[in-house]
């Protein structure tokens, strides 16, 4: 193969070693998603006006020099909604992927190396719990106990650890029919041990990129959810919170409608982007 | 042999109806769960001490919780859902109407997206890595990566706001002929097909590559066979399976897609009572909806399995 070649040849011009090579397409999904997490880190440094103000005399007002993105349906200044709101959208949903991935695959990795009732109880029960569709599991819990961001970062991330569970327990079971482990079994090594220096270093890339596809599942139904006024209320507003807010402006084709929209889309594409252009290495690291 | 195909059908079936117990004791408690009395906020702030007493009572909110589940579910296969707690009406009433309403929409979408996605889906896996197949993936893909009320504001803003003409909004109970019924279903039909093909076609075309990367029909295209014919005779027929399995799959994704979609263009279907239900914390209402469309999910992921194992000629 030519990989190698071509591979000390990136390494050569651009001069640094990372040791793993995106293509072009992966690098721009990379520096967008970049981007959007130090907008959501230092969001309050670079907003043009204060969240809440309204600064706009006209609602729904269109883009122009002073509001770049146009104003909301107060008159209030998009950008900075916007900025703002990434703080929340990437804020909850990647706390929620993190732990929806941690408990499934540690939940995973244990099923897979115990077996036995273990495996078979929680398969059963996770599988259960993925036949109820996800935008209804929030409706359901946001109706029992109420929409704060710590009750949203624990549904969803609920939601989403039957999902991850599945995923790891797959690779996880591969991996447990290996010689080493059987190896490592014989030892005397403990379960704890099994998962966590044997299993683990064998399947991280694949999880990795799994979790990268669950955080874009997860920011969708947040934004779901936000849009149906279930997620995070205001005052404040992460972006599909944004869009319910504006879309009375829909008619007028508001761009205060589109843009929250826009930031959603170019988010959840790129993270879809680079998941899809991750280095060979990083993604089948279990083959 | 056939044994083995009844057998694993049965243990699927069996699943389904456990899942089912599990995933109705889910939203039970759930519901449940609320913080704080519900007599008691019912009756709002000035009801007496006496009066919050009898509505317990008269509500069996005094007894414990898995005697209320057991009378819950008992209620609900007898057919009777309970009482709203909004307006006093029986909550079968409330959802009858719109129950159909949802229905009808989820028909004419599954009428256009399915003839739509399976074509779009198997000629670009015949096509594979041309740029029609490419195009047709990034479009699937930037479909797929955006929220379902993108879709739908994009809709209203090029056919109603720029091209003006359908109607923004929708409102199923003023129809007077045929003219209105299709401006009505045309949006909300026109966002779910989107939303629901773009599943489709991915699935769909997955399944048509896998089965075009088999040995056998490697061997047929070697026999010179040529490509249509490799296609639909010797592929398609293996492939049907899991195109099926995929088009039901894809289906249940209609359920997240209703309820956006219901809300946004103010269609009066089971997912909006829901959400509306929802806000008004009319729990009832909540679990008889919940059910409803869990019940759905499942029928239509069961069905997907049962196909799959019926389509499998290993186990014939």
């Amino acid at each position: 193969m030519t990989m190698t070649h071509s591979e000390t040849k990136a390494a050569r011009i651009s001069g640094i070693r990372l040791g793993y090579r995106f293509n072009i397409v992966g690098m721009v999904g990379l520096s967008i998603i970049l981007c959007w997490a130090l907008v959501a880190i230092f969001a309050p440094l670079i907003i043009p006006y204060p969240v809440g103000e309204i600064a706009d005399l006209d609602y729904f007002g269109p883009m122009s020099r002073d509001f770049w993105l146009g104003s909301d349906y107060l008159g209030r200044d998009m950008l900075s909604r916007i900025l703002m709101g990434a703080r929340y959208t990437v804020g909850i949903s990647l706390a929620a992927v993190t732990i929806a991935c941690f408990s499934g695959v540690v939940l995973g990795m244990i099923a897979a190396v115990a077996g036995g009732w273990l495996d078979t109880l929680l398969s059963r029960f996770l599988d259960a719990l993925n036949s109820i569709p996800s935008k209804l599991f929030g409706l359901v819990v946001v109706a029992a106990v109420g929409s704060s961001i710590p009750v949203l970062i624990l549904t969803l991330s609920i939601i989403y650890i039957p999902g991850a569970y599945r995923f790891a327990r797959a690779l996880a079971v591969n991996i447990n029919a290996m010689d080493f482990i059987t190896v490592a079994r014989i030892r005397g090594e403990s379960t704890l041990y099994l998962i966590r220096s044997e299993i683990l270093p064998n399947i991280i890339g694949p999880v990795l990129a799994d979790l990268g596809i669950r955080f874009v599942f997860i920011v969708l139904l947040l934004s779901g959810l936000s849009f149906l006024g279930l997620g995070v209320q205001p005052p404040y507003a992460d972006w599909g919170a944004l869009v319910r807010e504006n879309i009375g402006g829909l008619p007028f084709g508001a761009p205060a409608v589109m843009f929250p929209s826009l930031a959603i889309a170019s988010l959840t594409i790129s993270v879809n982007l680079l998941i899809d252009n991750l280095p060979q290495k990083i993604r089948d690291r279990s083959e | 042999m056939n044994n083995r195909v009844l057998s694993l059908v049965l243990s699927r079936l069996l699943i389904a109806v456990i899942t089912l117990v599990i995933v109705s004791f889910a939203v039970f408690f759930a519901t449940t769960l609320l913080p704080g009395d519900t007599a008691s906020i019912l009756l709002g702030q000035a009801a007496t001490p006496e009066a919050v007493e009898g509505l317990r009572k008269a509500m069996h909110l005094d007894e414990p919780a898995i005697l209320r589940f057991l009378r819950w579910i008992v209620g609900l296969l007898q057919g009777d859902l309970g009482t709203s707690y909004a307006n006093e009406m029986p909550v079968a009433d409330l959802i009858g109407g719109r129950f159909v309403n949802t229905l009808q929409l989820a028909g004419v979408t599954a009428l256009f997206s399915v003839p739509i996605a399976l074509t779009l889906g198997i000629t670009a896996a015949m096509l594979r890595g041309s740029l029609y197949d490419r195009i047709v993936t990034v479009l699937t893909i930037g479909v797929i990566s955006v929220p379902e009320f993108m879709i739908a504001t994009s809709a209203v803003l090029i056919f109603a706001v720029y091209l003006k003409w359908l109607p923004a909004l929708s409102f199923a109970n003023e129809v007077t002929s045929l003219t209105d019924l299709l401006r009505i279903y045309a949006m909300p039909v026109i966002t779910l097909t989107f939303v629901i093909s773009a599943q489709m076609i991915r699935m769909t075309r997955a399944a048509v590559i896998e089965t075009l990367n088999t040995p056998y029909v490697e061997m047929a295209l070697l026999k010179g066979a040529s490509r249509p014919r490799m296609v639909f005779r010797h592929a398609l027929p293996n492939a049907l399976g899991p195109i099926v399995n995929a088009v039901a799959l894809s289906l249940s994704y209609l359920l997240g897609g209703v309820i956006i979609v219901e809300t946004i263009f103010n269609y009066p279907g089971i997912a909006k009572l829901m959400v509306d239900a929802v806000s008004t914390r009319d729990l009832p209402l909540i679990q008889s909806c919940a059910m409803i469309f869990c019940l759905g999910y499942l029928l239509l992921i069961t069905t997907a399995d049962i196909i799959a194992i019926l389509s499998n000629p290993r186990l014939r």
